[in-house]
């Protein structure tokens, strides 16, 4: 599904990325992990279109997705949420969503198309704000929800637009650790319910990275030290050490 | 950068909580409908530039309000409008202001579709400061270009027709001005306000507050920032060309005063006064501006200060404007609070 062959990045004399190659398969939870300065933001810049690699391949079912941009990612099937909080703060949480799904289905640029009568939209959104837990505060402003609410808005709305694959940029940072397996589990139950193919995620945390993952991708210093199931990692203590920064006993 | 909210409730609950601004805004209409039978002459040639500057910031406030773009050179379109009147009525000899209104909507489109194109690229303050330089391009023009534009004379506004039934008779012109002109404006500002109703609340709206709200987001979602913006910019020239339009005949003189950049900062500080977080703060804010400054000026020459002194008031005191003001709950004062606030006895 996901295809990076080769890439590296550059920034002035800076190599960020250095010869990264990895795939992404239908029905895989990969997630990303390494020390702070790894690379995995330009790895994530890169695949999602954003930043251009050096040199260096990256397919997205087939189709060459250097430096494409946002807008068109999101056309081809490929969604994002951020590291910190990403929302709109003026909107209500079913708004937010709406979003989304009006982009998806193309109806952005109708005028005199009154929203609050397209139950096509409205369904949909009420549909994830359910899968999310969030249909209790579907009117309350995004700015107005607890931090916890927040992160899962920002999720919800770029699960709203159905994407193949979803690029989750750790998504459980800045909630509380209690927090941290009710998103998850929200996160993966979502997924399956509407049918996102793959999930590459970013994350820190280790527990919610050997506890969700089909498969973990190791960066460090711009290069990929391991790629392989969670177990085996655990059980590389060189890898552990190096990334985690701590052995395994 | 906060703006105005679209309330997306069921609607049931939308109409509860839309209904004392319903009955204000019938009062509203009613008072418009009645005022020729009871205001004098002078204040009804009042309300011809407040349906004007109506129409000019339901546009200016798309873009303002609605997707976070701040125009400092608002009144190129308006005096792109204001000038098609002209041109239409003296050289073109088109009578019918019907046409006019609709040549004046299309040629402020086609010169905001270049400038806009460009401009959208930018944001904040690089935003505002080229409108404003487009703004005085255009004013130069004007000026410098006087077999065409009559330069600081400007042009005159020659005899048209509304609806091909109603035109002013020599030696009738304010009686014409403040009866069937004076509904025809009135009649204009209330179907563009009910368009632009219909737009803000359509999924185009929503995308537009997204861009305001987090243009970084939005992408993400899909949604084509610049396109949209484009889009906004559009839409409100044609707005301030079809108000440009509207206040032609009421001064029956355009001139390059019109594009002047200190005319686009009353337009702006019109939205702030009235407050660009809702729908019909704009609207608000041309009404107080026109009859403030016209009170302001039959007391003291110096109007401009006051003005300036209400600014400031109103971006330290009350950034949502006369409408947020309005809007608010009223509180008790603060030893009324103090006495019904639980003693210790209650508090955790």
């Amino acid at each position: 599904m996901l295809r990076v062959e080769g890439v590296r990045k550059l920034y002035g004399d800076f190599c960020a990325l250095e010869e990264v190659s990895l795939e992404i398969q239908a029905g895989e939870f990969v997630s990303i992990i390494g020390p702070n300065g790894a690379g995995k933001t330009t790895l994530i810049n890169v695949v999602t279109g954003l930043l251009k690699p050096t040199s260096g391949t990256v397919h997205f079912k087939d189709r060459d997705i250097r430096g494409i941009g946002p807008v068109r990612l999101a056309k081809l099937g490929m969604a994002r949420s951020f590291q910190l909080v990403t929302i709109f703060p003026e909107l209500s949480v079913l708004e937010a969503i709406q979003v989304a799904i009006v982009s998806r289905l193309g109806r952005g640029t109708r005028l005199f198309h009154a929203l609050a009568a397209d139950r096509e939209v409205r369904d949909q959104a009420l549909e994830v704000a359910e899968l999310f837990g969030l249909q209790d505060k579907r009117d309350a402003r995004a700015r107005q929800l607890p931090q916890g609410d927040k992160k899962l808005l920002d999720v919800a709305s770029a699960f709203a637009l159905r994407p193949e694959c979803i690029l989750l940029d750790e998504p459980t940072s800045g909630v509380s650790t209690a927090e941290k397996n009710t998103i998850m589990q929200i996160v993966v139950q979502a997924s399956k319910r509407m049918g996102i193919r793959s999930i590459i995620q970013v994350e820190h945390d280790m527990d919610i990275v050997f506890g969700y993952s089909d498969r973990i991708v190791a960066l460090h210093q711009g290069k990929v030290l391991a790629d392989a199931s969670p177990a085996e990692i655990q059980a590389d203590e060189q890898v552990m050490s190096m990334v985690v920064g701590r052995p395994t006993h | 950068m906060a703006g105005p909210a679209v309330a997306q409730t069921s609607p049931r609950a939308g109409a509860r909580a839309f209904a004392p601004g319903a009955w204000v805004l019938a009062l509203a209409v009613l008072a418009v409908l009645v005022a020729p039978l009871v205001v004098s002459p002078y204040y009804l040639t009042k309300m011809l530039p407040f349906f004007a500057y109506g129409v000019v910031l339901l546009g200016l406030n798309l873009l303002v309000g609605y997707t976070g773009l701040l125009s400092f050179g608002h009144a190129l379109f308006l005096g792109v409008g204001a000038y098609t009147v002209s041109v239409a009525t003296t050289r073109l000899e088109i009578r019918s202001f019907e046409v006019i209104l609709l040549l004046a909507a299309l040629t402020a489109a086609i010169v905001a579709a270049p400038i806009g194109a460009l401009c959208v690229r930018y944001v904040k303050i690089y935003f505002g400061m080229l409108t404003l330089a487009f703004g005085m391009l255009f004013y130069s023009f004007l000026i410098k270009f006087y077999a065409v534009t009559g330069g600081d004379q400007g042009l005159r506004v020659a005899q048209h027709s509304l609806l091909g039934l109603f035109e002013a008779r020599s030696g009738e012109r304010v009686r014409f001005l403040t009866g069937q002109f004076y509904y025809y404006a009135a009649a204009v500002l209330a179907i563009l306000a009910l368009v632009m109703w219909r737009i803000v609340r359509s999924p185009f709206g929503l995308c537009l507050r997204s861009i305001r709200d987090n243009p970084e987001k939005a992408e993400y979602l899909g949604v084509s920032v610049r396109r949209h913006r484009w889009y906004a910019f559009m839409l409100s020239a044609v707005y301030a060309g079809i108000g440009g339009a509207l206040l032609g005949p009421v001064t029956g003189q355009v001139d390059p005063t019109l594009v002047y950049w200190t005319h686009s900062g009353n337009l702006v500080f019109m939205v702030l006064l009235g407050g660009f977080t809702s729908f019909f703060g704009p609207l608000l804010g041309a009404f107080v501006f026109i009859f403030l400054q016209d009170q302001i000026m039959s007391v003291v020459p110096y109007w401009r200060l006051v003005f300036g002194a209400i600014l400031a008031a109103i971006v330290i005191f009350a950034p949502t404007g006369l409408m947020g003001l309005l809007s608010q709950r009223p509180t008790l004062p603060r030893w009324a609070v103090l006495r019904q606030a639980p003693g210790p006895e209650h508090a955790n």
